[in-house]
């Protein structure tokens, strides 16, 4: 891989998989990007919530550990 | 007067909480739960899916929170770690939402629970703000310690989760019941109709099932039955049963005034 493909990518772990996207993005362009926006789910980054009122203004970075999650049927 | 069950404030009029998992489809789910007339149900937290089509049908969409109170859970979780991890999510998915069933797993093979975790989960959890309804032991002791934890309610198993073996332990249930003011609601094992019965004439405020409904034939009238079994089992134990007599028969009908006599 390029220097220049390697800063422009990022590279990070969600749900346990390895996942590549373009590089700025923040958690709201990420949900966008995999077709979740305005989806009831929620957002844990590197072990710490991520508010729904801050997925726009947190930027993700090579390395980050992401959690998306929602409810389904369980007892 | 109505004869409420009330939980952190909150007062419902059903005493039956149900699952929501292992049933057909979202359909059947929905209309098992309407016949149950249950008021709060209970939700697992899980990775969504990535790939899948995001315009397939949710849970949500079926069982609209607006409608019901979700019981968010922490199925599947074997440390306390993951059980608070898993109900921060939950909190942030439902809209700052505290009402919470704790459940932290021994093993995987008897799903019994790890009470020294669960007490850890609970201390945390209950400093956070939750309103915690945890699933525990048959045990008196520990059932005191959750409560002066300040969990909501606590909710012993009346056998192994799934099983469907009912009540094994009536015994542990009543000294649960008299050990603590919290709401006691039986969770796990319940099989059939007279298994929730049981479960209210010995003094529960509620019982909490998934498999015995969703596992039935007909699920939509086992949710009915079950319905009935929860009230039945309540009124009974409102009236006061009769005293057992284990040594002396008495006849219901005159002693006096036999034809020949």
């Amino acid at each position: 891989m390029s220097a220049q493909a390697a800063s422009t990518s990022l590279f990070l772990t969600i749900n346990g998989e390895a996942r590549a996207f373009a590089a700025p993005a923040s958690v709201a362009s990420l949900l966008d990007e995999m077709g979740l926006t305005g989806k009831r789910l929620a957002v844990e980054r590197n072990g710490e919530i991520v508010p729904k009122g801050l997925h726009a203004t947190t930027a993700l970075a090579t390395g980050d550990r992401l959690e998306i999650v929602v409810a389904v049927g369980g007892g | 007067m109505d004869d409420l069950l009330t939980i952190a404030g909150t007062s419902y009029a059903s005493r039956l909480l149900v699952g929501t998992g292992k049933y057909k489809d979202f359909a059947q789910t929905r209309e098992a739960i309407v016949a149950s007339g249950a008021q709060i149900v209970t939700v697992a937290i899980r990775r969504t899916n990535i790939g899948q089509d995001p315009n397939t049908p949710s849970l949500l969409d079926a069982l609209p929170p607006s409608e019901f109170t979700y019981l968010p859970n922490t199925a599947g979780c074997y440390s306390a770690d993951d059980a608070v991890r898993t109900l921060r999510l939950a909190r942030e998915l439902l809209d700052d939402h505290r009402l919470v069933k704790l459940e932290v797993l021994g093993d995987p093979h008897t799903l019994f629970p790890n009470m020294p975790e669960t007490l850890k989960a609970a201390a945390t959890l209950v400093k956070e703000g939750f309103q915690v309804m945890v699933y525990c032991a048959d045990d008196p002791i520990q059932a005191k310690m959750l409560e002066d934890i300040g969990c909501v309610a606590v909710m012993p198993l009346a056998s192994l989760i799934g099983s469907g073996m009912g009540v094994l332990n009536p015994w542990n249930v009543q000294l649960v019941r008299d050990a603590v003011k919290v709401p006691v609601l039986l969770d796990a094992g319940v099989g059939t109709a007279s298994d929730a019965a049981i479960a209210m004439e010995l003094g529960c405020d509620g019982v909490l099932m998934n498999t015995a409904i969703a596992l039935a034939q007909d699920p939509v009238r086992m949710a009915g039955a079950m319905k009935k079994g929860v009230e039945a089992g309540r009124e009974a134990f409102l009236a006061g049963r009769m005293p057992k007599k284990f040594y002396t028969a008495s006849p219901s009908s005159p002693t006096s005034g036999l034809i020949g006599s």
